[in-house]
This record gives structure tokens, sequence and C-alpha cells, in this order.
């Protein structure tokens, strides 16, 4: 087997040196009733790399691949070119094959490229401090909950009617389990957010006000009010972002009060991958919370030589000092694509990004007018970054996504899919543009729109 | 970047004193392959760009709603050349698999196949939306199926949940499915049951889920002690977490009996299966009386750990369990095609506890994990086990005569060997022999865990490892281990060749700098 370098004489000799006559002597602590006498009946035997490649291939044509199609999905995960140095780079083995940085003095890579990572993270964010990562925006947005149950010694949470319904099933799935309570609502069908009905929600137990940014149906609005409502409560602001490219075009959630900003990192260099790995960021606008946050964190210092070096830090934080009084369970984070996130971020720098930002704003501008003029659809938005909504003047939005996917346009994401059964959302349809998006696909998609809601009609 | 490196490392002090390196100090601070790295914030520029983009038209309508950025973000850039060179370098500074030996105890850094890498990277897999149309992602659909299909038959369980993120995660998901298994026939428990010697991410895990945490002890053979936890059992008890084969590197002989008692007891037994890959193709934990166990894919089935994720950690379930199992999960129709269970199903989904995470799990796992598996086969995949637990074992009887082993005496480890440093003397520890173990060009063991062992250190070996690299690491293994049961004082300063000396991690957490400032 080629991932198996021991032979049978190595297997032998090695035997002879331990004292045991057979392997399965190696194994007499398994009781008799759960020993197996040989390979476990019903799967296949070993393959060659040529026969396994041909199996997973012909699994991969099953798949239409975005990059074949005008492709419109958002909703949480966006499509983004990737530059081709990032996937080198985290192929390299040094990067891809190395472990959580335990022995700093041998992982000095990865600990300068997390801090470095934070670093940006953090100024993207407009806080203070951001940790080396966690799973993904969705369990991020958990953690920041807990965190601020913690931070205010509360136990209710209020969730725009805005966040990602995904995200808010894991805050209130969790929630359940550890008795806080969690004041939810659907969103509402407007141009703009009902800041002020969310403003209302919030009062003397609200440990937290939860605010997506650009929102679900990709509407932005400045959360300062409720910031300072939140505040003034005693509870803290937790924003989430899902599209951090958006950041490089509008005011970020620390500037505006945020005091938690969690979000989801996949759209720099991570890739769509059906959903995971992503990439949850986390970071505080004070750094009197740091010792409150969960996850790793990347830490400078000095060596016994005096130079510079870096380490993880604050540990007693965490699970593996605490145990059952750490701040989180978390221990294996997203390393890997926090390192494909901080390399895009900065062969884009400053400048790229903000290119990269306007360039989805111009072509999302675009793409909005043109659907506009499709008759019997209505753009929602007045404030958009790369994503908004578009009502489909009574067509059921699934349905009229599943055929478009017959038609090789993926379209959008419906809300009948995110908000199965609620009737006031089966008509609305997001749609997703990025700089991969071409003129000529935001044409396609409205032809097909076009016809596809006209024949709905007959 | 020839000029002198802004890492603060200061040439003169790279004199070498101790007289390890020879030679004098450099202008650069470089040592000929060894090369020194600022941060990305002094090489980076914010004018520079390593992305064509259009520029931007600041005269361009938006519909931004009044909130356009007016402050610079405080970001840099670098070019492709000097980014492809910056991590470049720094990985240099990065212990891997790729580059030795890597045995550290319960992680189990095993060779991560290339063929994992190029297949996940097919578009077909790498370049579909989580939210795209069922009928268009069939393919992906199936490999979840697949992944799930294979990893019932090897533990033996008939139910698997496949989103959580990680192991910690994992574990998570199995706790959640005993508690809501409970409140659903309004038994109201409190108190899950975690031997001493378990993980820490059990206890945190347990508390994470609203328990209370009780401590189970050890046996002196280092097995978790029947009696005491047969004794603590009763209608207050939700579970118990138990790590089989268990951190000390043994097998739970008595496993059937604990789940035996904790079922009768109205319990439900989680598993922890971070040390899956010891008896994968061997033993299937559904015969041991199973209800919950997570399978970390960057463990086992050779996902690369990524210098700390991601991870993937499924959960197996028994029949008890099953129903309890997270949203979404995947379905097979009569006529073939895949489906998801998701919210909307409100029959299908049954009493589910609720969703753990956005989308469906680590999609860019599974096509790595089932590659692996696929090469391995049900043969390939026993043979791991037993090649895995025969290196354990052949390191534990090559040290044992020489370093205190205490669980020797006990029987065959599994696939790692647990030590301790009773016999050190003169000061000397197991970090010592840890930052030895590095200059010998070694990553160290996992070290001062499980804690019910003095200076633990805890070697796992892994079976993609020749009997040549292993026979070379007990070697350097042995030399390092008698200098700190002679009390060479030279180790204390160890490692004198990495990129870094030791560090002080002291100072780190009293005055945490968390970012680059400047």
């Amino acid at each position: 087997m080629r991932y198996l370098p021991l032979t049978d004489t190595d297997r032998q000799a090695m035997l002879a040196t331990i004292g045991a006559a057979t392997i399965d002597d190696l194994f007499i602590d398994v009781p008799e009733v759960a020993r197996l006498d040989g390979p476990i009946h019903g799967l296949p035997m070993h393959a060659s790399e040529m026969a396994v490649e041909r199996h997973m291939k012909a699994l991969a044509a099953k798949n239409m691949a975005a990059g074949d199609v005008p492709f419109f999905l958002g909703a949480g995960a966006y499509r983004h070119h990737v530059p081709a140095s990032v996937d080198t780079i985290i192929q390299r083995g040094e990067f891809l094959t190395a472990y959580t940085p335990y022995q700093p003095e041998i992982a000095q890579g990865t600990l300068q490229m997390l801090f470095e990572f934070q670093t940006q993270v953090a100024r993207l964010y407009g806080c203070a401090v951001a940790n080396a990562s966690l799973y993904d925006g969705s369990t991020a947005c958990w953690e920041a909950v807990a965190m601020a149950t913690r931070v205010t010694k509360r136990k209710r949470a209020v969730l725009s009617g805005a966040l990602h319904p995904h995200y808010a099933q894991v805050v209130k799935t969790m929630a359940h389990f550890t008795g806080d309570t969690i004041a939810d609502a659907l969103p509402a069908i407007t141009a703009e957010p009902d800041l002020d009905g969310l403003i209302a929600r919030i009062d003397e137990e609200t440990a937290c006000v939860v605010v997506q940014y650009p929102d679900i149906l990709g509407r932005i609005s400045d959360l300062a009010p409720v910031a300072e409502a939140a505040h003034a409560k005693g509870a803290l602001l937790v924003v989430v972002n899902t599209e951090p490219v958006a950041l490089g075009a509008i005011k970020s959630p620390g500037e505006m009060g945020a005091d938690i900003v969690v979000g989801e990192g996949q759209s720099l260099g991570v890739g769509l991958q059906f959903g995971g790995p992503y990439l949850g960021l986390f970071a505080v606008r004070d750094p009197k919370h740091v010792r409150q946050m969960p996850g790793r964190l990347c830490g400078e210092t000095t060596d016994a030589e005096g130079k510079r070096a870096f380490v993880l830090t604050l540990s007693t934080r965490e699970q593996h000092i605490r145990r059952e009084k750490a701040t989180s369970n978390i221990c294996t984070n997203s390393g890997l694509c926090a390192l494909a996130f901080t390399v895009h971020m900065t062969l884009l720098g400053e400048r790229g990004l903000r290119e990269l930002a306007a360039e989805n704003h111009r072509l999302a501008c675009l793409a909005a007018d043109r659907l506009a003029r499709v008759p019997g659809v209505e753009v929602l938005n007045t404030a958009f970054f790369n994503e908004f909504t578009v009502m489909l003047g009574g067509k059921p939005a699934r349905a009229i996504v599943r055929d478009l996917a017959d038609r090789g346009v993926l379209a959008g994401v419906s809300l009948g899919r995110l908000y199965p059964g609620v009737a006031a959302l089966e008509h609305a349809l997001l749609v997703a543009v990025t700089e991969t998006t071409t003129e000529e696909d935001i044409e396609h998609l409205a032809r097909e729109l076009e016809a596809s809601i006209k024949e709905s009609a007959q | 970047m020839n000029a002198p490196n802004k890492s603060g490392w200061k040439p003169e002090m790279t004199i070498d004193t101790d007289g390890f390196h020879g030679g004098p100090a450099t202008t650069t601070g470089n040592r000929a392959l060894m090369l020194e790295e600022p941060l990305l914030f002094e090489i980076g520029r914010a004018d520079v760009t390593g992305v064509d983009l259009p520029p931007v038209d600041a005269n361009a309508p938006t519909r931004l709603g009044g909130l356009a950025r007016s402050e610079a973000i405080g970001l840099v850039g670098l070019t492709e050349p000097e980014t492809v060179r910056h991590y470049t370098r720094l990985s240099r500074q990065n212990y891997g698999i790729d580059l030795g030996f890597f045995p550290l105890g319960s992680c189990t850094m095993k060779h991560n196949p290339r063929l994992n890498e190029k297949m996940a990277r097919l578009p077909g897999f790498a370049d579909i939306h989580p939210l795209a149309p069922q009928s268009s992602v069939q393919g992906a659909l199936e490999v979840v199926h697949q992944l799930g299909h294979w990893l019932c038959t090897l533990t033996g369980m008939p139910a698997v949940a496949m989103s959580p993120k990680a192991g910690a995660h994992g574990e998570l998901c199995g706790i959640l499915a005993i508690r809501a298994a409970h409140e659903a026939r309004g038994d109201a428990r409190e108190v899950v049951l975690v031997p001493e010697s378990a993980h820490g991410t059990n206890p945190a895990t347990a508390a994470f889920a609203g328990y209370r945490v009780e401590d189970i002890p050890a046996t002196p053979e280092g097995r978790v002690d029947v009696a005491a936890l047969k004794a603590r059992l009763g209608p207050d008890v939700a579970g118990v977490m138990i790590t089989n084969p268990n951190t000390c590197g043994l097998f739970e002989k008595d496993f059937r009996e604990i789940a035996d008692a904790v079922h009768a007891a109205g319990g439900y037994v989680y598993c922890d299966g971070a040390n899956f890959n010891a008896i994968v193709g061997k033993v299937r934990p559904g015969d041991l009386g199973v209800d919950a166990m997570h399978i970390n894919l960057h463990k086992t089935f050779s996902t690369p750990h990524g210098g700390g994720g991601p991870g993937s950690g499924p959960v197996v379930l028994s029949e008890a369990l099953a129903p309890y199992a997270p949203l979404p999960f995947i379905r097979q129709g009569e006529t073939g095609e895949f489906y998801l269970v998701e919210e909307e199903n409100t029959e299908e989904r049954g009493p589910s506890f609720g969703r753990m995470t956005a989308f469906h799990g680590q999609m860019g796992m599974f096509t790595r994990a089932l590659t692996y598996i696929l090469s391995h086969g049900a043969d390939g995949l026993k043979q791991v086990a037993e090649d895995a637990v025969l290196n354990a074992n052949y390191i534990l009887r090559s040290m044992e005569d020489i370093l205190h082993a205490p669980f020797a005496a006990s029987g065959p480890c599994m696939h790692e060997a647990l030590f301790g440093d009773k016999d050190f003397t003169n000061g000397l520890s197991t970090l010592d022999v840890a930052k030895g173990l590095i200059d010998e060009g070694y990553h160290p063991m996992t070290v001062y865990f499980p804690l019910v062992v003095h200076g633990a250190m805890l070697v796992e070996p892994t079976e993609t490892e020749s009997k040549a690299a292993i026979d070379q690491f007990i070697t350097a293994f042995r030399s390092v281990a008698t200098r700190a049961l002679e009390g060479d004082e030279g180790l204390k300063a160890a490692p004198y060749y990495s990129p870094r000396r030791r560090l002080d991690e002291t100072g780190a957490a009293r005055k945490p700098k968390l970012a680059y400032e400047g």
C-alpha cells in the first residue's frame, strides 16, 4: 500500500523486539466479542491512485461548477477570484502539514502569519484585537453571544430579523442548551431595515443585540444608533459580517460602535467548497474584553536571545488549561483558511481591497438596474453592496431558481429556501454579484429570468 | 528584502557565546538558508497591490446608503513576487510532517496524501455553492453520503451527523444529542462524568452544553476506575465521555461493561474518537455499546492539520440518539436522488436538536477523507491500525529500559506510548526533553498530557513512518532522555538550532500584544 512504509520483514523484526508473536497479540485488550476476524465486510479493498481519481472525478462531474455558468449565489458564501499564488502558498508542506503551534520555536511561520492575520482582521473590522479564527461565521456568531453573556452577566440576546437565518438557528440551538433567551424575528420586506423596531426590543436584561451588516437582504444601514441604544441599556452590540469585501467600500462595524464583530471570511482566499471549511472571524473593539474572548490568540514576545518572536498566548481562557471553566470548547480552528485569507488580503492590500470592493459594487449596480427592467421584477433595496433582493412579482422564487438552474443559470438564493413556510418571503430572490460576474452573465440572467417568469405565468 | 531585517534580531546578539553555531555574525541577521523575515506591515505599502483591478472611479455613482468608507483601513499590500517570498520564508520557520517525524500524541500527525488535495480542488467540488439547487450538486451530496456510509460501517453505528466542523464541535454534537434525548422524555439530568485523563475539550464541551462535570479517577493501570464510575451512576447522570483507546494509550477493556452499566442507569455513552486510528478497521465501537462518537477526519483519515485546522468531526450515533441529529442531513430518495433534510422538512427532521453551523459541514475535508478511505479500502485501513499500534509498541519497548513508562506493565499500548519524567535529575523536565528533541530535528511529542502522569510525554508515531525513521528517532530520544536522566544542564537552554530559542511566554501573557501597532 503506497502510504504504508513498513515491509513484512520490518513488521516481523519489530514484533520480535516487542516480544509479541503476532500483531493480534498487541490487541489482546480488545474483548473477544469486539475483535473482527478480517477486513470489515461489505467495503471495497484498497485502490490505486488512478482508480480513486476516476471515482472522485465521476462524482465531481455530477455537479454544476459555479465557474461554468452565470452564477449569482450569495447569502453568506460568495464567489471571488482567488489569485493563483494563494493556493500554491497554502499547499507548502510546512504550512499544510503543521499542527497548532504548541512548540513556538519551530512554528514561527504559522505564528507570524497568524499575528499578521489578526492585525488585518482587526483593522478591517475597526477593532482592537482579533483572534486566530473560529470554524465559520455562524459558530463565531454564537461565540459572540456567549461572550456577551459572560461580559454582561445577562442571559438575553436580541437578534435582528435580518440576521442570516442559519446563523440565527445556530444561536437558538445553542441557547436552548445554555438556558439563554433569544429574541428573534423574521425579516420584513422593506427597502430599509427597521432599526427603530430593533432598538425597541433592547431591554435592561439584554446582553447583546446582534445585527448583520450588510444584512441578509443585502441592505446597509448606519448602526451607530443601535450601538448607542444598546450601550444605554448596558448591552453590547454584536455586528455580523458575511462579506468582508464589503468593508473595502463601507464603514467598519467598529467605527459605528460595535463591541464584538464577527463574520465569515470565506470570500477571501477560501472559495465556495459547498459550505466548508470556512473561516470564522472574531474581533473586539475594546481591548479590555480580550480575556473573555474564545479561541486562540497569537501574541508578540521575545526569545531567549531577545529576538522578536510570536506565541499563542492568554491560553488560561482555553479548554486545554481551564477544562470546564474555559471560555469555549474550541480546540482546532481554521488555521489554513486563515492563511488563505491573509495571503489574499496581502495581495490585495488597502488599494486592491478598495478596488475590488468598487468593482463588486459597480457590477452589482449594473445588475440591479438591468433586473429592474425585467417585467414583473422589482429591486427592493435602496442601499446595497454586492448583493440585493429582488421581488418576483408574486412568483415563488424557489421554483424560478430551479427552473433557471435547468436553463444553465445559477440565479441566486431564494428566500423561500432560507425561510421555508414563510409566505411573505417566498417571492423574494437574493442576487449576489462579484468581480467574477461578467456583463454578459448579467444579461443572460435577465433574459432567462424574464423567460422563466413569463412561462410560469402560463 | 536583502536590507538588514526589521524583525528585531540584532546581529550583534548572535555572536555565538554558546559556541554552537560558529562563524561571525552576518549583516542581515540571516544565516545562509535560515532567512529572517520582517512583518508584513513593515514591508507592505498602502498603495501597492498584487492583484490587477480597475482603479476606483471616485465619481462613479454608489448606492452605499451614505456609508462609504472615508477612513483608511490600515492595510498594506505586496506584489505577487514579494508575497510569494514573504510566505515562503515564513513557511521555512515551520515544522511539518513533510519535513520529518511528528509524534504528537493524540493528534495523529500522519502523512497527508497529495491525491486528497488534488481531488478536493476539482472545480466540481471546490467551486460549488452550499445553497445551489440540489439538482445541481448531486455529486457533492453523494460524496457526503458515501463517506457517511464508510464511517457508519467502520464504526458499526447506524447513523452519522456530518456537519460538525472539528472534533470539539463533534463532541458538542454528541452531548447535545444526549441532552435532547433526555429532554424528550422529560428527564432533567445534570451531570456528565469525565475521566481525569480526558482531553480538555471533553469537560469544556459538557459545561458548554449546560452540564456539571464530575471527574472519574483512573486506576494505577491507566484505565477508567470502573468501580468508582459505577458507584457514581444514578438518576442525575446524563452520560459519560470516555476516550477509547484512552489518552494513556490503552484500550479500555471494560468499555462494554461500563456502557452496559451506564445504559442500565438511564445514561448514554459518549466515546471520544480522537484515537480511532488505533482501531480503525479492527474494532467497531458500535460493538462496545457506544451511543455517540466523533471522528476527527484530520486525524484518522489524513486530512491536513493546516497549522491548527480546519478539522472535521462527523459524529456516529446509535439508534437511540440518531433521531436527534442536527440539521441538515442527507437522505436518498426512492429514485436514487440525494436531498438535504433542512428546516423545512418538518416531518423528516423529526426531533432534531437544531443546527450547529450555517451549511453542511466541511465538504473540502469530506472529499479528502473519502479519497483517503477509497485508497486504503477495508484491508488498508486495518493495516493502518496494525502498523500504528506496532510502531507505538516498538517505541515503548525500545525506551522502557531507560525512561519511566508508567503503564508499560499494563500490557501492550495502542497507537501511542506514554512516558513520565520520574527519574530526571538536576531539575530537568519534560519540557527540556521536548526542546532537546527540536535540536535533534524532531517535532516533540505531546507533553504534560494526560494529566494523570507527572511530566507526561505521549508519543504517537502513526503508521506512515518507516522502520528506519523510527529507529533514528529512538536513538535521538534515548540520547536526549539520557541527558535528562543524567542532569545535563545544557538541555535547559535548548533548543539552540531552531529559528527561535525559548520564548518569554509569561511576558507575552502579562502584557498582551496581539496586533501590529505602527
